[in-house]
């Protein structure tokens, strides 16, 4: 690879890259990211090169490995261009069949298509199907078309034009002016504007100042900013670079979870592709701006989210916060001026300098300008990565993109915001996502997790899960949340085993305040909202465990009982056979029985009950019947009489 | 373990002091946990003080201060996971091996550990065995997947 020593020399290159590339040449884009993976994506790859070698196509069509697409639900998922023709669920023996039909007869393979369950039609393109139809994917989009491996790619798509355009034609005040005028907020949390963070450390004094992109991703049940780096690490490379640029900086950090390999190895990669080419490093450009990108791994840990403590833990202490007396864009890594931002937040930052600040608040509400990525997760038809304008109701993510709850079940809540969040009734589905309307409905944007739960979730369980987690993440330091948790955890945990006592749920509340307004870091303040908004929207289900010690929703341990009707038992033996602790009494022609002193209360006869019998329930709040007598268990069936 | 090894990593990091956590991530990597003596030798070489080290190895939840079992398992505890039913494959799991989550079994088969989040919440409830992914998996399950375990 040859430096580029000119913005105009970047253009040539691109121009160069875009005429070995024929627009009209087949090309096989098959997900390689990380759920994909797990549903075997690695194996369709080896297939996919086989195969090409095999009938000699080699030449004529390209496959590209990306990162994640989003729709994860229905992975391995394979486009096939010019045409984009989607197949989903791919496995390695369907290979030959796509190259065959699809590459070299141009017709398309029925069978591997999405087929809409509303219209029980087959989409073919990849922009029809409800799922990518209904967003608008201005960050995200670009991951189907990139292997993060390829820096040419990210080029051919235009990439590190931006960083060309804010060093060749823009002062750093003007892009300051152009991020401010964007509105655009941090979409790690708090929806800081980041323009304003990034003009206080402008104006902070000192010569050596850092740059800081947060891909800790500690929110459980949340993975867009490990699915950005994994398949776009160059858009967040750029925006470092302009950011660093804007505010004077000539060292940026990644920080990044190491339990995420596969994101820690791509922006390996994509740091060495972009100092060859001399998009990162000395004299970028040819414009005399410097800049170099450290990558840093974190070792696990959800408080190192925390600015504070992030930044502790890049100086390679235990990660611990701070009080912020001076903001960190003030005093921050080493005690110099320090921009952290989120990594899609840094990702949104090319965008912005391409298209403008104007594009760019065309999207969006009066205060929530551009768009989102959430992690549509839990309860959901459509699990996946979505990207959608703020302001678009939550309704319409969860049914028309998410395409609703599965097994006929009933909506409940949404849970977003992580573990400083809440949860959202039903009544509340028409709210349009967006940072101070969540907000004011008692949840948060955090990070963008959106985790669907149907009439099975209990909510105290939920905020029990919550409180369980930040219990373990604390840091310890100050007493309200090492303290104040530790108690309300024990509380909640009692009421779900059926041990609440009157006047918990005041105590809860007390306890709720004197977080909120004593813990130390965000984690502590922030604790309580799962039991807040919980509380708020679900306070039926608290005073059922507390005073009927019944779980609603059927799903706590301790409240609940599987029992098995007698009437409906066909004795089939398959809940016997599968049951982990042999606590069925079972038999052939024999009703069976729950032996309630061995059941564990796993679930599994209840899931594995044949649909047509039903014949395990489960019960709370009630006694369980005592089992049928001995004589009356045996079953005489029709062709037996 | 062999001092060498343990070298070569600080030399690749320069004996930097701010390079500690990493330092012991690749050391935690090459051996699946941190033996005393190399706790010692990084306190050593970096100059900094053993409890600073000490802190760090006990603070992330990656480091591990006891032998890893052959095989490690990390269950999903993410949201998404925990509302398709994650803890009822952690029930089971800990029946079938007698471990809990941080804890590895006598005779170093199995080690146990709970993430918040492998991003593959699609496929939840998901556990991963030695780095290999095994999605929607249910409790009967379990004993099924660690069977193929020695
Ligand atoms: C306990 C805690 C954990 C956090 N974890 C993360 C995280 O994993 N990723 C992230 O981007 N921000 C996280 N944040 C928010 C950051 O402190 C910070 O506000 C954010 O990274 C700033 O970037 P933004 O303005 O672009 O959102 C966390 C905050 C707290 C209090
Ligand atoms: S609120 Fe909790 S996590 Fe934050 S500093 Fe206090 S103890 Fe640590
Ligand atoms: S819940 Fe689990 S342990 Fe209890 S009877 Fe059913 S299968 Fe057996
Ligand atoms: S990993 Fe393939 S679609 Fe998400
Ligand atoms: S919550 Fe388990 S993989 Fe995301």
């Amino acid at each position: 690879m040859a430096r580029i020593n000119s913005p105009f020399e970047l253009e040539e290159l691109r121009k160069q890259i875009l005429s070995v590339r024929d627009p009209n040449k087949p090309c096989i884009t098959l997900c390689a990211g990380s759920a994909c993976n797990a549903s075997g994506s690695r194996e369709v790859a080896r297939s996919l090169e086989e195969e090409i070698q095999k009938q000699g196509l080699s030449s004529t069509v390209d496959i590209r490995q990306t990162g994640c697409h989003g729709y994860c639900e229905r992975g391995p998922i394979i486009v096939v261009g010019p045409e984009k023709i989607c197949y989903f669920q791919i496995k390695p023996e369907d290979i030959a069949e796509i190259i065959t039909e699809t590459i070299v007869n141009k017709k398309v393979v029925d069978r591997l298509l999405y087929v809409d369950p509303a219209t029980n039609e087959k989409i073919v393109h990849e922009h029809d199907i409800p799922f990518y139809k209904n967003q608008e994917r201005i960050v995200f989009g670009a991951n189907s078309s990139v292997d993060p491996k390829s820096i040419d790619d990210y080029l051919a798509i235009g990439g590190y034009s931006a960083l060309a355009k804010a060093l060749s034609q823009m002062t750093p005040d003007g892009v300051l002016q152009e991020v401010k005028k964007a509105n655009l907020r941090g979409r790690g949390g708090g929806g800081f504007p980041a323009g304003v963070k990034w003009e206080g450390s402008r104006n902070a004094p000192g010569d050596i100042k850092y740059v800081i992109v947060n891909a800790d991703e500690g929110d459980p049940g949340a993975y867009m900013d490990r699915s950005l780096l994994e398949g776009n690490p160059h858009a967040v490379l750029e925006g470092l670079a302009i950011g660093a640029y804007t505010v004077g900086c000539s060292e940026g950090y990644i920080y990044v979870r190491q339990e995420y390999p596969l994101a820690v190895e791509n922006i390996f990669t994509a740091i060495r592709q972009a100092e060859e080419y001399g998009l990162l490093g000395e004299n970028i450009l040819g414009t005399g701006f410097s800049f170099k990108v450290i990558v840093h791994q974190g070792a696990g840990a959800f408080v190192c989210g925390e600015s504070t403590a992030l930044m502790t833990a890049l100086e390679g202490r235990a990660g611990e916060p701070r009080p912020k007396y001076i903001r960190s864009n003030v005093v921050g890594l080493w005690g110099r001026p320090s921009v952290l931002n989120n990594v899609e937040t840094w990702a949104n930052v090319p965008l912005i300098i391409n298209k403008g600040a104007d594009w760019f608040t065309s999207i969006g509400t009066e205060t929530s300008k551009g768009t989102k990525i959430f992690s549509l997760v839990g309860k959901i038809t459509n699990t996946g990565l979505v990207e959608v304008p703020m302001g678009t109701p939550i309704k319409d993510i969860i049914y028309t993109i998410g395409g609703g709850i599965p097994g006929g079940k009933k909506f409940k809540a949404v849970q977003t915001g992580g573990p400083s969040g809440g949860c959202l009734p039903e009544s509340l589905l028409d709210l349009p996502v967006g940072f101070d309307e969540l907000t004011k409905a008692g949840s948060m944007m955090g990070s963008g997790g959106m985790i669907v739960m149907d009439e099975d979730t209990c909510m105290v369980d939920v905020a029990r899960y919550f409180l369980d987690f930040l219990t373990d993440e604390s840091c310890g330091k100050c007493v309200p949340c090492r303290e104040g948790m530790r108690q309300m955890l024990k509380i909640l945990t009692n009421i779900t085993q059926g041990k609440g006592r009157e006047g918990d749920i005041e105590l809860l509340e007390e306890l709720a305040e004197t977080a909120i307004e004593g813990a130390l870091c965000a984690l502590g303040k922030s604790s309580p909202n799962p039991f807040l908004s919980t509380l708020k929207y679900f306070r039926d289900e608290y005073e059922a465990h507390v005073k009927e010690k019944r779980c609603p929703a059927l799903s706590c341990k301790e409240l609940i009982s599987f029992y098995i009707e007698p009437e409906k038992c066909k004795a089939c033996m398959t809940c016997a056979r599968k049951c982990p602790s042999d606590a069925i009494i079972s038999g052939k022609n024999l009703i069976h029985i729950v032996d309630q002193e061995k059941c564990t209360k796993c679930g599994t006869c209840f899931d594995v009950c044949p649909p047509r019998f039903r014949a395990v329930t489960k019960i709370s709040g009630v006694p369980v019947p005592p089992p049928i007598p001995e004589e009356a268990r045996t079953i005489v069936r029709e062709k037996q009489k | 373990m062999n001092n060498e090894k343990i070298d070569q990593i600080i030399d690749k990091h320069h004996s930097e002091a701010s390079s500690l956590i990493q330092i012991l991530l690749e050391i935690q990597s090459e051996y699946h946990w941190l033996p005393k003596e190399a706790l010692e030798r990084v306190a050593e070489r970096l100059q900094v003080p053993m409890t600073r080290v000490q802190h760090i190895a006990t603070f992330y939840k990656a480091f591990s201060l006891v032998p890893k079992g052959r095989h490690e398992i990390h269950i999903c505890m993410g949201t998404a996971c925990h509302v398709r039913g994650a803890s009822r494959v952690l029930d089971t799991v800990e029946e079938l091996t007698g471990i809990k989550p941080g804890e590895t079994d006598l005779d170093l088969k199995f080690s146990l550990q709970t993430v918040n989040c492998l991003g593959c919440c699609a496929l939840g409830p998901v556990l991963e065995i030695d780095g290999k992914t095994h999605g929607k998996v249910s409790p009967a399950q379990m004993a099924e997947v660690l069977k193929n375990y020695e």
